[in-house]
């Protein structure tokens, strides 16, 4: 009995061990140089990285590349302990950022992607269409409380955002609500489709989202044209409009390497930059650089 | 030989047995060591600010306040819906129903236990909060109403289940006594036998209670998560396991909004902890009966 185990057992594994030389001979032949780089960080764009991974591993089958997302704080994170090649940020790298990589002997090098628009939705019920950047701002932080102070109908505002890991959130209250807090009553939901389905559901509800999904969504919501102060002509939020810089409320995406990228790195970020890697943007519903 | 093998079994069994007393143990330690140093800087008062605003670029602030009242007024409207549901449909199911009856609710009670609650808090997004909109003329369904219900819903089973048992395990006499004295069904059910296991069925209480006050993912759908402070049911309130599930992910190591997001696991977990133990003292008194 025990010798049959024991036979049964050495059999498995001198089996599993042929396996494994056996794939790794096949491995060695199909991949004669180690062709391998990792990416990492913001949520917003792991899409992205992941489309852009997919068509440049097809175009270059040796390759391989991995994407994993984590916010765009992880991301640096990981840079900064050398664990990724490649950082993608939604925001840029903090001054807090830059010292530790500086102590650690790292040349952050920072490189703009492509553009996402943010755009600023309400339920296609609500009359009000457009509203300056201010304002916007001041719904957020509390000091408009109600529709009618914005020249809509007497309706307590429903605020929507999301939640404050999310890179949207920060990028949100720097740059249109003036680094302020958000309101107390500013509900926070997990995720970009939920400030969607509520603006759908609540007529007098307000939130913010990518213009990917902004567009996506349709009629089931409408999205505000936005004025960057009182006398600038309202802009709808487009990718030619974020692209010639008229729509206010947008964002460069970035990637972080360290150093001036060299090998396969350069490589991989010289295809983003190209126009087919610039077509993928346009597919995945962000705005290219030119 | 055998005196050997019997001391081995022994010992894995006794070993898996303690794991859970050692996991809990370890749970503690590990949420101390990583909350503690929050005592230290920001101080212990830190914590008990009004309001929880844990991104800012002015001043962060962790105040538990909001949180632990967001928490506790889901947990209470939940319990008091759970209780209707859950104790007359113990009730029904232990003294009225049928056998067959039975053998149609308790599978179904079962199945409603099984449910993930993503599942159930996705329902909640789509189908409860437009009715809960609609029905009290309100801005928008995600309140702590909505959120109530919904754990009501994922509550009721464990009520149902533990005070069943409890009503079943009194004495067959109580109720022959009580009927040869002349009363009547419903007066026999509510003067007699349910005074008799109230103990088992405010245990059963305790327990849902205590399933309330750890769901996170339901009350992350849809009670809006606004870290305010309020009482009001129409309000949307932000939970304890809601704060910790959307901000863990994607907080600095060691920070203070780090290490404050422990301190709302301490306080979460000394609560359930709490009613746990209140439960198994209540439901151990009722058992010595």
């Amino acid at each position: 009995m025990i010798r049959k185990v024991l036979l049964t057992g050495l059999s498995l594994i001198v089996a599993s061990l042929m396996i494994v030389g056996c794939s790794d001979k096949a491995k060695d032949a199909s991949k004669p140089a180690a062709k391998y780089i990792t990416i990492k960080g913001s949520d917003t764009m792991v899409h992205l990285a992941s489309a852009w991974a997919e068509a440049y591993m097809k175009a270059h089958p040796d390759a391989d590349i991995s994407v994993t997302g984590g916010g765009s704080g992880t991301g640096i994170a990981a840079l900064l302990n050398g664990t990724t090649d490649i950082c993608i940020a939604s925001r840029k790298i903090k001054a807090k950022e830059e010292t530790l990589a500086a102590e650690k002997g790292l040349h952050p090098n920072e490189i703009v992607t492509s553009r996402d628009g943010i755009a600023v939705v309400v339920n296609p019920g609500n009359p009000v269409t457009e509203l300056t950047i201010e304002q916007i701002g001041k719904i957020y932080t509390g000091v408009y409380t109600n529709w009618n102070q914005l020249g809509g109908q007497d309706h307590e505002i429903v605020i929507l955002s999301r939640e404050s890991s999310s890179g949207t959130f920060v990028f949100f209250q720097e740059h249109v609500m003036k680094k302020k807090d958000y309101s107390p009553e500013a509900m926070l939901m997990p995720s970009t489709s939920a400030i969607i389905q509520s603006v759908t559901q609540d007529v007098w509800a307000i939130g913010y989202v990518g213009l990917g999904y902004g567009v996506q969504a349709g009629d089931k919501v409408k999205m505000l044209h936005v004025k960057n102060d009182e006398n600038a002509p309202a802009v709808v939020p487009s990718v030619a409009t974020v692209q010639d810089a008229s729509y206010g409320i947008a964002r460069p995406l970035h990637f972080y390497t360290d150093g001036v990228p060299s090998g396969m790195t350069k490589d991989f970020v010289d295809f983003v930059l190209s126009d087919a890697g610039q077509q993928i943007v346009l597919e995945s519903g962000y705005v290219p650089i030119n | 030989m055998n005196r050997w093998q019997d001391k081995a079994i022994k010992t894995i069994l006794v070993g898996s047995a303690s794991t859970s007393i050692l996991i809990v143990f370890l749970i503690f330690v590990f949420l101390g060591k990583e909350a503690f140093p929050f005592i230290r800087d920001p101080g212990f008062d830190a914590l008990w600010h009004t309001r929880w605003i844990p991104v800012s670029f002015k001043e962060e602030i962790f105040g538990l306040i909001p949180l632990i009242s967001g928490s506790l007024l889901v947990t209470s409207l939940a319990t008091l819906l759970m209780i209707p549901f859950g104790v007359f449909g113990a009730i029904y199911i232990a003294e009225i129903g049928s056998e067959v009856e039975r053998s149609i609710l308790k599978p179904f009670i079962e199945v409603l236990a099984g449910i993930p609650s993503v599942v159930i808090g996705f329902f909640g997004l789509v189908v409860l909060s437009p009715i809960i909109k609609n029905l009290f003329g309100l801005n928008t369904g995600l309140t702590a109403l909505t959120g109530a219900i919904l754990l009501a819903l994922m509550a009721v089973p464990t009520v149902i289940t533990v005070s069943e048992d409890a009503i079943q395990s009194v004495p067959r006499a109580y109720r022959e006594a009580s009927l040869a004295l002349g009363a009547n069904r419903l007066q026999t059910i509510f003067r007699v036998i349910v005074p008799a296991a109230l103990p088992g069925i405010i245990a059963a209480i305790m327990l849902g209670m205590g399933r309330v006050i750890g769901e996170t993912m339901a009350v992350l759908m849809v009670t809006g998560n606004a870290a305010k402070m309020t009482l009001n049911p129409f309000d949307s309130v932000r939970t304890m396991t809601a704060t910790i599930a959307a901000e863990m992910g994607e907080v600095a190591f060691g920070s203070h909004h780090y290490q404050a997001l422990f301190w709302v696991g301490i306080f979460l977990l000394l609560m359930t902890f709490g009613l746990n133990l209140i439960a198994q003292k209540v439901l151990r008194k009722y058992q010595m009966r």
